[in-house]
């Protein structure tokens, strides 16, 4: 099934070097018409350079690319949508305040005397999307929609203006929930069953298994091997990935308990009765020194809010806080920085880099910040604060001088781990800071907040991944609905969590 | 190794801002050279150094010094289109402060007797200067509360003093041109120690601007806040208090302009001061590298040169015999080079170019 004869794209050999880095070494890289095929490996394994190469985003400086078997040199992302190659991105990249329709069809809309004939247009969107098994009202603008669908309606774009051949998906899933990555899998099982070769990017390894016929692990810019999945037990996949066996999970289990000795007595931080609004409902908190808290729930449960209300992003309008007993005032992230609170964003692209400083400026800036405009750092004691963090978090850069937008995702987090650190915090709150980062530097980040914790600092940990929460959290706070619901410590039944988490009396 | 070591020095000859401001002022000069003679002719005449290049230099200062301010503003993601009504405000103020008869103000003894007087002024020479600049700074902070703490785009927020302003200059004064007999307060524009005047204001205005955002932490916060002001915040940076100075500085560079500008025609013209200036300000920070729109870096020495080019320019033209009101013909073209120059197409193109230069350079 996968012989010469059916492989839609061939990659022999593609090299591509970046300053500083070898993104791809030699890589081959070969895709069946009707297979689903994973492409996986750590940050920085060269998963994005290869795709951007197929895409025609970059040029590689050597190897072929074949499409069906002829050799061809793709000019530019619109070039590669002529031959057939159509990408969907993490961000979904349509206009959501034009209609379902209109985005679909914008570019090739049906006409009828020099005007847009709304009516085939519509009909013409609402088949494209029964195609996929998606019965929406594509008169309503797609930003009223979940992500999910955008997703899919941007997956239905690419096959309408390229009929594609082959489809990537670059990391579709990192913002859905369960039910939507089922309808999206859903679609990529019909799509694969029309023949169209599907390259899946992901770092979740339960939906590689889920979904994925082959596939194919990358590691510093080279291809380790090429697997039929289900064929691949999941550790040696793992193991792959890394380079290392991963017995660090195990350490970090044990570090939890070892270190559950070291929580203080003494409160922290204190919550009573704290809610914003319409936002999150009123809820009591405590936290203790050395004490590593989760907040687990579903996207949208108020696990956000809370950690925004705690670092005084928002304002509370009910309820009271105190820090080592007395009452805080001043809510906004200058005053939390000053009591020594940190947050480490969701929205990493949004909120947490500043994409064209430099690392070394990303690194100083909440420390300047708190510093404030005129006790100013001097360029010798930045680049030292930055060197030392860039060692102590392993970040993969060239420099400090490096504008951190050309780091990989994980090094990014890295950078605003590096942030926070450099201001010396009590409370360190981390909003789903390994979203979108590899096996490997996950564990980095749950054995660094762990090692915090012994130092006695107090660490909030929020995942959407609960077996993470459960790996590292002393104590788990669950959200539901905007609200708290329960709370958790000790030895934890995740059946019970998992519940607690639901809702419901089921 | 040697094609990555190209490759990285590249990298850094694309980064550097200052590479179009430099090459046009280059180009414009030789033009000069070629096209009109005795173009950098200098002399010495009393102890005063004349020629074209000087005139460059001194013409240029109002725009330069306006371009440092509105620099700041640029790179936190807004604009001040209201730069040149604060000029002719704070003319109006100097004038009002200097010679206040205008207004009806009872002064002893006869009239007559100080018109024309060099020494005359009601008010010191100094607070003159002071309270004239400490109007254009609220003129600034205006701008600032109301970008943000009103949360109106800075283009919408600015226009409203743009509007506003010369109605106010003109209030100040009754609508009545003061002229300004006063040599210690005509010194700023038209003095010399050996090189114009202004131009050591220009010097010290650009030397504190530096000092004032690379030797503190402003121009990390300022360059932070346009890239991300969301990113900021969350970093612990008070975006809203950044605005602020950078709107009020650019006041203050304003008035300092607004004083340059009125001492070297000696006359309150409320209409005619400053008159479309915050235009050629824009496009010296613009051609500078300072991207408008979205802000972030900035390179204060890339928009005084800017400002060098564009008054290079216009006395270029002048020197080859274009009719004055063709030049604005000529900064429309230079609007639309300096966009292509920036656009991504075409700095892709010549670091692609460079790229291969670099790696033919490495294979011989």
């Amino acid at each position: 099934m996968t012989g010469p004869a059916t492989d839609i794209v061939v990659m022999e050999n593609i090299d591509k070097s970046f300053p500083g880095v070898h993104a791809l070494k030699q890589v081959n890289f070969s895709l069946a018409r009707g297979e689903i095929h994973a492409l996986v490996g750590e940050n920085g394994a060269g998963k994005s350079t290869l795709i951007r190469v197929l895409t025609g985003v970059e040029r590689p400086e050597s190897g072929t690319i074949r499409l069906d078997g002829v050799e061809v040199t793709i000019r530019s992302p619109l070039h590669a949508q002529s031959l057939g190659i159509s990408t969907v991105y993490q961000e979904v990249n349509l206009c959501p305040n034009l209609t379902v329709a209109e985005n679909l069809l914008i570019g090739r809309q049906p006409m009828k005397r020099r005007h847009v004939d709304w009516k085939t247009m519509n009909r013409q969107a609402r088949e494209i999307l029964q195609g996929l098994d998606i019965a929406i009202d594509v008169t309503q603008p797609l930003g009223s929609y979940s992500i999910a669908i955008q997703q899919m309606a941007a997956i239905a774009r690419a096959l309408v203006i390229s009929s594609a051949k082959v489809l990537v998906l670059d990391e579709p899933t990192s913002s859905l929930t369960g039910h939507e990555t089922d309808q999206l899998f859903r679609v990529m099982r019909k799509l694969r069953g029309e023949g169209i070769a599907i390259v899946f990017i992901t770092h979740f390894l339960d939906q590689v298994y889920e979904v994925s016929d082959r596939v194919t692990v990358l590691r510093n810019g080279s291809v380790v091997g090429v697997y039929e999945t289900a064929g691949l037990p999941r550790l040696t996949l793992i193991t792959l990935m890394l380079g290392r066996s991963l017995t660090e999970l195990d350490d970090i289990n044990r570090h939890r308990i070892e270190s559950s000795q070291h929580i203080g007595t003494e409160s922290l931080l204190e919550a009573e009765g704290v809610g914003v609004f319409g936002s999150i409902a009123p809820f009591d908190l405590v936290l203790h020194a050395g004490e590593v808290v989760g907040f687990a729930g579903l996207l949208g449960s108020g696990r956000t809010e809370m950690a925004q209300l705690l670092f005084g992003i928002d304002q509370p309008t009910t309820g009271s806080m105190t820090m080592d007993g007395a009452p805080i005032r001043k809510f906004s992230p200058i005053g939390s920085i000053e009591r020594g609170v940190a947050l480490c964003p969701e929205d990493r692209k949004a909120e947490g880099i500043v994409a064209d400083l430099t690392v070394r400026e990303n690194i100083i800036m909440a420390m300047q910040a708190s510093r404030g405009w005129f006790r100013h750092l001097s360029t010798s004691d930045q680049y030292a604060i930055a060197e030392r963090y860039i060692k102590l978090l392993n970040i993969a850069t060239p420099s400090a001088d490096q504008p951190v937008k050309n780091l990989s995702g994980g090094n990014q987090q890295k950078v605003i781990l590096a942030r926070w650190l450099a201001t010396n915090p009590r409370l360190l709150i981390l909003d789903e800071p390994t979203r979108g980062i590899d096996v490997g530097t996950k564990a980095d980040i749950q054995k660094l907040v762990l090692s915090l914790a012994e130092e006695g600092k107090s660490c909030i940990f929020i995942s959407s991944e609960l077996e993470e929460v459960l790996r590292t959290s002393h104590r788990i706070v669950v959200m539901r609905d905007r609200a708290k619901v329960s709370e958790f410590a000790g030895d934890v039944d995740e059946q019970e969590l998992m519940q607690a988490i639901a809702g419901g009396e089921s | 190794m040697s094609t990555l070591r190209s490759v990285i020095r590249v990298g850094g000859v694309r980064d550097s801002r200052l590479m179009v401001p430099i090459v046009a002022l280059a180009a414009i000069l030789l033009i000069d050279l070629i096209v009109v003679p005795g173009f950098f002719n200098l002399e010495m005449k009393d102890g005063h150094l004349y020629g074209s290049l000087v005139d460059i230099l001194r013409n240029s200062a109002p725009t330069v010094v306006l371009a440092i301010g509105m620099t700041l503003v640029i790179a936190t993601g807004g604009v001040d289109l209201s730069v040149g009504a604060i000029m002719a405000i704070a003319a109006s103020v100097a004038c009002i402060l200097i010679d206040p008869r205008i207004i009806g103000l009872n002064l002893q003894g006869n009239i007559t007797a100080v018109v024309g007087d060099p020494t005359y002024s009601f008010a010191p020479i100094p607070v003159v200067i002071v309270a004239s600049l400490v109007v254009a700074v609220a003129c600034g902070l205006w701008n600032g509360v109301l970008v943000s703490f009103g949360r109106i785009q800075p283009m919408v927020a600015t226009l409203i003093l743009m509007i506003a302003g010369r109605g106010i200059a003109q209030l100040i004064t009754n609508s009545i041109k003061i002229i300004i007999f006063n040599d210690a307060f005509a010194y700023i524009g038209n003095g010399f120690i050996i090189l114009p005047f202004s131009l050591f204001i220009v010097v010290a205005l650009f030397a504190g601007a530096w000092l004032l955002t690379r030797r503190t932490a402003i121009g990390l916060f300022v360059e932070s806040v346009g890239i991300s002001f969301r990113a900021s915040l969350y970093a612990g940076i008070n975006e809203k208090r950044i605005k602020l100075f950078a709107y009020s500085f650019c006041g203050f560079c304003a008035g300092v302009a607004g004083l340059i500008a009125v001492s070297s025609i000696r006359t309150s013209d409320a209409n005619q001061i400053g008159l479309y200036t915050e235009l050629d300000a824009i496009l010296a920070v613009v051609i500078g590298g300072t991207l408008l729109g979205t802000g972030g870096r900035f390179s204060l020495l890339g928009s005084v040169l800017g400002g060098l080019v564009i008054q290079a320019t216009q006395t270029s033209m002048y020197a080859i015999g274009v009719a004055a009101s063709a030049i604005t013909a000529v900064k429309a073209v230079m609007v639309i080079i300096v966009i292509i120059l920036y656009s991504r197409q075409v700095q892709d193109l010549g670091g692609r170019l460079v790229a291969r230069l670099g790696r033919k350079q490495a294979a011989t």
